[in-house]
């Protein structure tokens, strides 16, 4: 069980600021989403900044592409620490699910998650 | 010459330069010069996630680079040559010329380093150092986008 587990939202510009915001917004639960933006970041002050952000752990990372400066910061520090599962793509409905679902591990709460998110993009 | 752009990145592979420039450029492989990551195959395999399949990823030492730079130029295809210094960049030049112009893309805030643009900050040696590398006949200017204006060396001052 991982009732500690928090959601760790990395972005470039004001993304993820904004998300959590809205987030909290929509589901009145805060404390639970800390935002990371990579601007005016190089590759290790990002890191840094996630590191900091995820604090002892465990953690979910959210990325919003699933590449570039922000993607590769989050691989890092999914290679060098255990617990700490990565989901790209980032959106709204799995941010929302995911603040209403941490008692899992943060494995199961990523993949809960990105098949939130998955499910959540349709066309009518 | 197929090589249309030599930048020098502090982030190395991201969306800037796979979309911003690749795309315009239609570029068809990207060198990325830097002697840690030619060491590394899990780095490797990380940068190639960021770009698309059809956008082949050559890795390599300045060493190798240089013995390979004839190579890249011979190549049909539209290449960038990125390194995450400016070291890295001047040895690749003074290495393998000619290379007629380098693009500052990315040199984030770090000790010692003064904001010059907000996407370039440089110490007054790393300044001298790109003045020397355009004395020696290669302009070099500050663009993050091609869709921005190139900024001269000489507004960085």
């Amino acid at each position: 069980m991982s009732e500690g587990l928090r959601g760790v939202v990395v972005s470039h510009g004001g993304l993820a600021a904004a998300m959590v915001q809205a987030v909290e917004q929509i589901s009145g639960v805060t404390g639970v989403l800390f935002p990371v933006s990579n601007t005016g970041c190089d590759p290790e002050s990002i890191e840094r900044r996630l590191a900091e952000a995820v604090g002892e752990g465990p953690a979910v990372v959210f990325v919003d592409l699933p590449s570039g400066s922000c993607f590769f910061a989050a691989m890092r520090a999914h290679k060098s620490q255990t617990e700490l599962p990565v989901v790209t793509g980032v959106n709204l409905p799995m941010l929302v699910d995911f603040v209403f679902h941490r008692g899992a591990t943060a494995e199961e709460a990523a993949r809960r998650a990105a098949a939130k998110g998955g499910e959540a993009i349709r066309t009518r | 010459m197929s090589l249309v752009l030599h930048r020098i990145d502090d982030r190395l592979i991201h969306g800037q330069v796979v979309i911003g420039w690749g795309r315009p450029l239609d570029v068809g492989f990207i060198a990325l010069v830097d002697d840690q990551v030619a060491g590394s195959d899990w780095e490797q395999d990380l940068y190639r996630m960021g770009v698309p399949p059809e956008v082949e990823v050559f890795f390599a030492s300045v060493i190798d680079a240089a013995r390979l730079a004839p190579e890249w130029r011979a190549d049909p295809r539209s290449g960038i040559v990125l390194t995450a210094d400016i070291a890295t960049m001047v040895a690749f030049r003074q290495k393998a010329p000619p290379v007629e112009e380098v693009n500052l893309g990315g040199l984030h805030h770090k000790p010692g380093r003064s904001l010059r643009l907000p996407y370039v900050y440089l110490t007054d040696d790393e300044y001298r150092s790109l003045e020397a590398l355009q004395a020696s006949g290669t302009r070099v200017t500050a663009q993050d986008l091609p869709t921005t204006a190139a900024v001269p060396l000489e507004a960085l001052a």
